[in-house]
């Protein structure tokens, strides 16, 4: 048992020298995922704060003005152009330099102070509809602020309902405070999976497993000797990004470290998994290079990461829970932001537990049996 | 070709030799190796489908907890726009405690309260709905949030009808969202899974396929004979740039047949854009491939400059005018920006000369860049 570990060990350091010595390497399994939180930290968001809209102001009334001060004034909105004409709304929505256009028509004062109610017409560029809708609401809010105020301003009875809205656990409703603990599974998974199925695959390549072979290891330690070096790998990366997530962008972290770290092992764990089951089955490096990048892909797309998973056919939420991201992405925001437990996080462990035991075993399977 | 004698036209003549034959040698290599084939067209089908279907950001049959701590026919009537809307799949349920619980586990986006004295502060006219959305995934709340707004506009607007007090807002948002009036997300999903495509296999099928070629010592072999090391790119270049293109039909068809994604613009622009872009691609992995010379390392770099900032920073999902200034500076030097701005453009908006000249002008001037400093690596690896 003892002589087991020791050879597994063994093991281990060789793979680490044989990723770790060339600098090159080295650099590239721990530097990218620290600039690349640091750079979709900031990208990967879909707040909007800053909107370029053009107006065409056809009652230059001073409500209008109040009602464009109110937008300009929000932070957010940046009046790029006062157009004159009718013509020149299309020119600024299809050379996408604003990506609203509003009109305010002549009759806008007259109307509010009849009380029969004015109308703001926007448009917006739809060839991002989901940005598009998000500016829109925006827009409603400061209408809806406007019409508070002039309600108050000329003693008018108060909305007879009004939606008092919260969010929980995201106050503000920020994208980033769910991208970003979302990452931290998302870029340990890329380098984590292909260091794992092109380990087996160069030695093989380079007839180094038969030597391997011939050594008094037995197949499940020369898996583990694979195994432990992309693990250390993916937790360091993993932790790179969780440091980018606190000390960076100072998102506050709910839960425990403990039940964060023990879901994403599981998670490490079946990707390497994964990884090792590709590895066993390419005959190259190329092979195994193209069933990685086949799996991971989706993977990562189809995780809930950006899109969510409520949205996807039937069909292909079944192909979702053979991806591990899916369950690590949901662990590192439940954890992160909610605080939750392993009791409430079980639907998620179990799975991953059940992903990482069969792929290792199919793994090791696969190994002994080629060696025949 | 730069300063020197005057070519003969034999001499030209040599070279469309020796290139032709460079082609027709990497072709036979193409079509001989399962795995360029399956990268250049097998690939394509299969993520365009996967993503085409599985990415979508519209919300539909939101699950809801709605809370009634009041059973006056207002409050029910309430209830009812909720349970009739399409957006909402509403169960009711008796305790705030027991709602609480739904969202925590997730079974519900979120909480429709209607408090106790609902009715009657109702008749006072400052009645309120408490709504508690699920903030984790924020662009999901709010959209729920505006969907809640709407659903409650309808019912007021029905009350009004109905001869309620009558209470029209005093300005009201009239909006229209052109190229997109279905406001369906695949719209403009899909045009950007076309980049993400067409960046992966372009960069892959170069970058691989090279670093193999040196790792084995093959391209050293073709060094020793009279082809330069132009002629070696171009004759790589071509047979993929076919396949890639094989590959870009495959995703426009499906976009156009399976995800009925209207292409407003012409197909010459399209075809034009992409043939660029896919040259771009290419020649990334080109210079990748030439640069560290390691199947490893080259595919692990492919894949980080590659398929990851062209999902993120490049304008298909996240609004660029939105990031910091740094940020926005990195995506400029991104091929894939400029491509999704043409796509997203060419697909909905029709042929705006106003993007597409621009846009294919930097492609243009990114591909000429990177053939020629993939051909200075390869001369200086040679010395």
């Amino acid at each position: 048992m003892i002589a087991a570990v020791l050879r597994i060990l063994a093991l281990t350091r060789k793979e680490l020298l044989a990723v770790l010595k060339d600098k090159r390497s080295r650099l590239s399994l721990l530097i990218p995922p620290v600039v690349q939180s640091l750079i979709f930290g900031y990208a990967a968001t879909y707040d909007l704060n800053h909107v370029p809209y053009a107006v065409l102001d056809q009652d230059h009334s001073t409500s209008s003005r109040q009602l464009l001060a109110g937008l300009d004034g929000s932070g957010i909105f940046e009046r790029i152009a006062d157009l004159q004409r009718i013509s020149d709304m299309s020119a600024y929505i299809d050379s996408r330099r604003a990506l609203l256009v509003l009109q305010i028509p002549a009759d806008f004062e007259r109307r509010l102070h009849q009380g029969s109610g004015a109308d703001l017409q926007v448009i917006a560029d739809g060839r991002n509809s989901n940005t598009a809708g998000i500016a829109l609401g925006y827009l409603s809010d400061i209408v809806q602020q406007f019409n508070a105020g002039w309600r108050d301003a000329h003693a008018l009875p108060r909305a007879p309902l009004e939606v008092v809205a919260r969010a929980w656990y995201n106050p503000n409703l920020e994208t980033r405070w769910n991208m970003i603990p979302g990452m931290i599974g998302t870029l340990s998974l890329i380098q984590t999976m292909m260091l794992t199925a092109m380990s087996v695959a160069r030695e093989r390549e380079q007839g180094t497993f038969d030597q391997l072979l011939v050594t008094p290891f037995r197949p499940y330690e020369i898996m583990a000797g694979k195994a432990l070096p992309s693990m250390l790998v993916g937790t360091i990366q993993a932790t790179g990004v969780l440091l980018v997530a606190q000390l960076w962008f100072r998102i506050p972290f709910a839960g425990s470290y403990l039940t964060l770290y023990a879901g994403l092992w599981l998670f490490l764990l079946a990707a390497i998994g994964i990884g090792l089951l590709l590895s066993s089955l390419a005959a190259t490096m190329q092979q195994a290079m193209l069933y990685s990048m086949l799996l991971i892909m989706p993977f990562s797309l189809l995780s809930g990461l950006t899109t969510p998973l409520t949205n996807m056919p039937r069909a292909l939420q079944y192909f979702t829970a053979i991806n591990p991201l899916r369950y690590a992405i949901d662990i590192a925001r439940r954890v992160y932001l909610e605080g939750a437990g392993l009791a409430l996080l079980w639907p998620d462990l179990w799975p991953l537990a059940v992903l990482a035991a069969l792929t290792l075993a199919a793994a090791s399977w696969v190994f002994s049996h080629r060696m025949q | 070709m730069t300063v020197g004698p005057v070519m003969p036209d034999s001499a030209w003549a040599l070279k469309l030799r020796r290139i032709r034959a460079l082609v027709r040698k990497e072709t036979y290599q193409v079509m001989r190796d399962p795995s360029s084939i399956a990268i250049g067209i097998v690939l394509p089908l299969i993520l365009i489908l996967l993503f085409g279907y599985g990415l979508s950001l519209d919300v539909k049959n939101v699950p809801l907890a709605l809370v009634m701590e009041d059973g006056s026919s207002d409050a029910v009537e309430l209830a009812g726009a909720f349970e009739l809307s399409p957006y909402f799949r509403p169960q009711r349920v008796l305790s705030m405690p027991l709602a609480q619980r739904l969202l925590l586990e997730q079974k519900v986006d979120g909480i429709v309260r209607i408090q106790s004295d609902f009715a009657h502060r109702l008749a006072a006219g400052d009645a309120s709905l408490q709504l508690i959305v699920h903030g984790a995934d924020a662009n999901r709340a709010r959209i729920i949030q505006s969907y809640v707004q709407g659903a409650v506009g309808v019912w007021s607007a029905q009350r009004v009808a109905e001869g309620h007090a009558a209470d029209t807002p005093p300005l009201t948002l009239e909006s229209r969202l052109w190229f997109n009036e279905a406001n369906d997300s695949s719209y403009f999903l899909v045009p950007g899974l076309i980049v993400l495509v067409m960046t992966l296999i372009g960069g892959l099928l170069t970058s691989m396929v090279m670093a193999r070629e040196w790792e084995r010592g093959t391209l050293e072999a073709l060094f020793v004979t009279p082809v330069r090391s132009d002629e070696i790119l171009l004759g790589k270049t071509l047979p993929y740039f076919l396949l890639g293109l094989m590959g870009l039909g495959v995703c426009v068809f499906a976009a156009e047949f399976l995800f009925r994604v209207p292409l407003r613009g012409s197909l010459w622009v399209l075809l034009g854009a992409s043939m660029l872009y896919v040259l771009v691609a290419l020649g990334i992995g080109l210079l990748i491939s030439s640069w560290v010379k390691n199947q490893l390392v080259a595919s692990q770099l492919t894949m980080l400059v590659t398929f990851m900032p062209a999902f993120m920073l490049s304008g298909f999902l996240f609004d660029l005018r939105s990031m910091p200034l740094i940020v926005r500076f990195i995506t400029y030097l991104l091929p894939a920006r400029y491509y999704v701005a043409l796509l997203q453009s060419v697909f909905l908006a029709g042929d705006v000369w106003s993007v597409i000249v621009p846009n294919t002008l930097v492609l243009a001037v990114m591909a000429t860049a990177l053939g020629m400093s993939s051909r200075a690596v390869m001369n200086k690896r040679l010395i």
